[in-house]
C-alpha cells in the first residue's frame, strides 16, 4: 500500500484497493538503477524525449527539457531516441 | 401490462427499466438484439444512457469498469466468445468491488463452431467472483436484470444473468414489463462511498502486496456468504412490489418426491414436465432448478434433497476429464452430510441439442436399470 496507512485487519481495509492518497505520493524513481542526464549544450529542443517518456518525467522549462528524478525510473528511452545523442544513461551509485 | 417479447429485448427492456447510464458493448450472435435494442433506445432519447461503441468485449468491460468506478449504473452483453475475451477484466470487476451487471446468452464454445444454447461459456468464469444467474423464462430475465443491481450494489459484487441461446434469448413469451414507478421506489439510484473523482483524487487498483492482499481476498468471500441473505431480502422486496416471487433454488413438487431432478435455465422447464408425466405413472418425481451458481446454495440444496432416494442432474456443460459443472457443485455441497442422496450425473444438450421430456424420462429410466451412482458422471443423448 501507498503512503502511511497500517491495517491491523481486514476490519481497518476499505472493500477496494484504492489508496487516499494520489499516484504522485508515489515516488517511483527509487527504483532507478541507471539515471539519464542530459547535455544541455548537444540538445535542439526538440521535444521528443519529452514526448517519449512513459512516466512524464521529463519537463520543458524554458524550451528545454528538465528530468524529474523524483519519479523517473531510468528506462533509457529518452536517450535512444534523442537525434542528437545529447541524453546518456549514467549508472547511479545509492 | 403484458408485451410479448424475446428474451434479448427481455434484457434490453431490463437494462432500461435500471436506468443504466452507461452502456458499452460489442455484438456477438445470439447476443446482438440486446444491443441494438439499446443503442435504439439512447438513439431515440427514450434511455437516457452514454452508449459507447467499443472495438472488443475486452474493451467493453473495460469501459463499463471506469463508469461503475466514478459511481454510473454500468451494463453490458456478451455472449461465448465474446465472454471468455472479457476474461482477465471480469476478475478486474469483482477485485475492484464494482457492481456491474451483464447478461450473457449461453452459447456453445468453438470450434466446432456453434451458436447454439451451452453453458461451458459462463461456466468457465465460476471463479472470477461474479455472483451468476440461470434463468428459465423471459418474465425472469427482465426481473433479474433489475434485481441484479439491487443485490450487487448492496454486495458490491458484479452480476452475469444468464439465459439460453435462442430457447430464450430469440423466443417470444408475453412478459409483464414493470411499470417505472414502481422500479424507481425498488430500486433506488447508486450513490457508493468511494468513487472515482477527479477532484478527490485516489489511486484505484493500487498495489496490494502479501500484507493485505489475503484481507482482500477474505472481503470478498465474505461478501459472496453475505450475499445469500442480501438475495433472498430482495426477492421477497420484489415480490412486494410486483407479485413475482424467485428465490437463489426453485422446487416444483418436492415435498413428496422420492426422487429430484436437478437442472437449470430452460432445461428445468422441461424437466417439470418430465416429471408430471413420470407422476401420471404413479413415481414421486420432483425437480429443483438451481438459479444462482454463485452464491452457491448448497446449505438450500441440501436441506431440499436429503433422505431423497436417487438425485439425477442434467447438465448443458462438461468439465473434460471430470463431469458436469453443475454435478460436480452439488456432490461438493452435500459430501458427508449425513442422509446425502445417491447422484447420477448426466451431460446433454450440449451445443443447442434439444432436450425434450422424453429424453429425461429415458434418462430417469436408465438410473432405474443400469446405472451406478458411484460413477462419475453418463452421457444423455449421445450417439454411440
Amino acid at each position: 500500500m501507498i503512503g502511511d496507512a497500517v491495517f491491523k485487519g481486514e476490519k481497518d481495509m476499505p472493500e477496494m484497493p484504492v489508496t487516499i492518497g494520489k499516484m504522485n505520493d508515489n515516488k517511483t524513481g527509487g527504483w532507478r538503477n541507471i539515471a539519464p542526464v542530459i547535455n544541455i549544450d548537444k540538445c535542439s529542443g526538440c521535444m521528443i524525449c519529452w514526448k517519449f517518456c512513459p512516466d512524464v518525467s521529463i519537463q520543458i522549462v524554458a524550451e528545454l527539457p528538465v528530468i524529474n528524478y523524483d519519479y523517473c525510473k531510468g528506462c533509457g528511452i529518452c536517450s535512444v531516441e534523442c537525434p542528437k545523442n545529447a541524453i546518456e544513461m549514467v549508472v547511479e551509485d545509492k | 401490462m403484458k408485451t410479448v417479447l424475446t428474451g434479448n429485448y427481455a434484457v434490453s427492456y431490463g437494462a432500461k427499466l435500471a436506468g443504466v447510464q452507461v452502456i458499452a458493448a460489442y455484438p456477438i450472435t445470439p447476443q446482438t438484439q440486446i444491443v441494438e435494442k439499446l443503442s435504439e433506445m439512447c438513439a431515440k432519447g427514450e434511455l437516457n444512457a452514454r452508449y459507447m461503441n467499443v472495438e472488443s468485449e475486452h474493451s467493453a468491460l473495460a469501459a463499463c469498469i471506469g463508469a461503475s468506478a466514478t459511481g454510473a449504473r454500468a451494463f453490458t452483453a456478451t455472449s461465448s466468445h465474446g465472454l471468455a475475451y472479457m476474461h482477465e477484466l471480469l476478475h478486474w470487476t469483482s477485485r475492484a468491488r464494482l457492481p456491474i451487471v451483464m447478461a450473457n446468452v449461453n452459447r456453445a464454445m468453438g470450434p466446432g463452431w456453434n451458436v447454439w444454447v451451452d453453458q461451458n461459456d459462463s461456466l468457465s468464469q465460476r471463479d472470477t467472483g461474479w455472483m451468476q444467474v440461470y434463468c428459465k423464462d423471459n418474465q425472469e430475465v427482465i426481473d433479474s436484470i433489475i434485481m441484479a443491481y439491487k443485490i450487487s450494489e448492496k454486495v458490491l459484487l458484479p452480476t452475469m444473468i444468464n439465459l439460453d441461446a435462442f430457447v430464450l434469448s430469440h423466443t417470444s413469451e408475453p412478459v409483464e414489463i414493470p411499470e417505472v414507478e414502481k422500479v424507481k421506489e425498488f430500486l433506488p439510484s447508486y450513490s457508493p462511498e468511494i468513487r472515482l473523482d477527479i477532484d478527490d483524487p485516489r489511486t484505484f487498483g493500487t498495489l496490494a502486496g502479501p500484507e493485505v492482499y489475503s484481507e482482500f481476498q477474505y472481503k470478498i468471500q465474505k461478501s459472496m456468504e453475505d450475499a445469500e441473505t442480501v438475495i433472498k431480502d430482495t426477492c421477497a422486496d420484489f415480490k412486494d412490489f410486483f407479485g413475482r416471487s424467485y428465490g437463489m433454488v426453485e422446487a416444483y413438487k418436492l415435498d413428496d418426491a422420492d426422487e429430484v431432478i436437478i437442472a437449470t435455465s430452460t432445461m428445468a422447464e422441461t424437466a417439470a414436465t418430465a416429471a408430471d408425466r413420470l407422476r401420471s405413472g404413479g413415481v414421486k418425481v420432483g425437480v429443483l432448478r438451481i438459479r444462482y451458481l454463485r452464491p452457491f446454495p448448497a446449505e438450500e440444496i441440501y436441506g431440499l434433497i436429503k433422505g431423497k432416494k436417487r438425485v439425477i442432474i442434467l447438465d448443458r456443460n462438461i468439465s473434460f476429464g471430470a463431469q458436469g459443472i453443475f454435478c460436480q457443485e452439488v456432490r461438493a455441497g452435500v459430501y458427508g452430510r449425513p442422509c446425502a442422496p445417491d447422484i447420477y450425473g448426466y451431460i446433454l444438450g450440449l451445443g443447442g441439442r434439444d432436450v425434450t421430456p422424453d429424453k429425461i424420462i429415458n434418462i430417469y429410466k436408465d438410473i432405474k436399470t443400469s446405472s451406478d451412482s458411484a460413477k462419475r458422471m453418463y452421457w444423455g443423448d449421445i450417439k454411440l
